[in-house]
């Protein structure tokens, strides 16, 4: 099945219409419905189609393990991150009101950070349980 | 009123699934009816305006959740084992259990009822106060960054650490399963191994 040139071609079309599919409803998260759990899944579901056509090995050369684990730390710390910045400006944790003057654009930028470091960690979640479902060894 | 119908449809649609859930033997097909379960299920969400739950439900429900079943798949029988006796006493607990939750469900509000419990509380709140103050259209977001930010922290520790569950369980990165699968794929970084830890 994996030969099939329509399955190459036409997952190399999706690839990246799906990516920026998701990142618009990452960015997207405050005026439409979507945000960071619904992006991490769609940007990772590409990322998953290429493993599935292509094969697991070209899929970690994609994307390494290596890679997959260190941003799933890192949406934790962006989320806990933007926290402690709010205790060093002054304010109560997680509180976004002093990253600017106006108190709906501190939301925003506060809103979109954190939707970040949510997005990153449900994408990283997710493809590195597919890598590691399609990737185990049973031991004997 | 054509909502109701929709929705009428549309449960009557996840009966008839789940029904040939329980008929169905090849687990394949299973996979592929919960996905379809997911799915007619987001639709009956996008029919009550919850967009954002449909859009989580269609997205991780019936796409990712399919996807991980498939990958378990691998590993697993290609048809489910018979049952051959019928355990009467489990079917009597389960249709009680169905039966009270039918009960239960007539004491609910009405849906879409202004003075549910649910909608006096800090929703009024979030819904007049959230756009004049933050200009955010999305109340959901909104609530969910903003209002409700540690609960969501939470969500994103928990997904964290059950991936990094899975992920250790599954390619068993500890110092011991290294060194057996290395024991087992070549002698010659056994030795290695063994060098190294008789030097420390």
């Amino acid at each position: 099945m994996r030969d099939n040139p329509v399955f190459k071609i036409v997952s190399k079309i999706l690839f990246g219409p799906i990516i920026i599919y998701g990142l618009y409803v990452q960015f997207h998260g405050d005026y439409g419905p979507g945000g960071g759990f619904q992006a991490g899944v769609i940007v990772a579901a590409a990322f998953i189609l290429y493993s599935m056509i292509y094969g697991l090995e070209e899929g970690r050369k994609l994307m390494p393990d290596w890679i997959i684990r260190s941003v799933m730390a890192l949406g934790v710390l962006v989320f806990g991150g933007t926290g402690i910045a709010s205790i060093l400006f002054g304010a109560n944790y997680l509180d976004y009101s002093p990253f600017a003057y106006k108190i709906y654009k501190a939301q925003h930028l506060g809103i979109i950070i954190v939707e970040l470091g949510v997005g990153l960690t449900v994408f990283a979640v997710m493809l590195g349980l597919f890598n590691a479902f399609a990737g185990f060894k049973p031991h004997k | 009123m054509i909502e109701l119908w929709v929705n009428v449809f549309l449960v009557s649609l996840l009966v008839i699934i789940t029904f040939y859930i329980m008929r169905l033997r090849r687990l394949i097909g299973i996979v592929a009816l919960s996905g379809a379960y997911s799915l007619t299920a987001a639709a009956i969400f996008v029919n009550m305006d919850a967009v954002d739950v449909a859009f989580t439900e269609a997205a991780v429900g019936s796409g990712i959740s399919t996807i991980l079943f498939l990958a378990a798949l691998r590993y697993l029988p290609v048809e489910e084992a018979h049952e051959t006796r019928y355990p009467v006493w489990s079917l009597f607990l389960c249709g009680i259990v169905g039966l009270m939750l039918i009960i239960a469900a007539f004491a609910l509000p009405e849906f879409g009822d202004p003075n549910a419990p649910a909608h006096l509380h800090v929703a009024p709140r979030y819904i007049e106060e959230s756009y004049p103050l933050f200009h955010i259209p999305n109340v959901v977001t909104n609530v969910l960054a903003s209002y409700r930010g540690f609960d969501t922290l939470g969500e994103t520790v928990v997904v964290f650490t059950a991936g990094l569950g899975v992920i250790i369980l599954l390619t068993g990165s500890t110092l011991s399963m290294r060194f057996k699968q290395s024991a087992t794929s070549s002698d010659n970084q056994t030795a290695k191994f063994d060098e190294e830890t008789r030097d420390a």
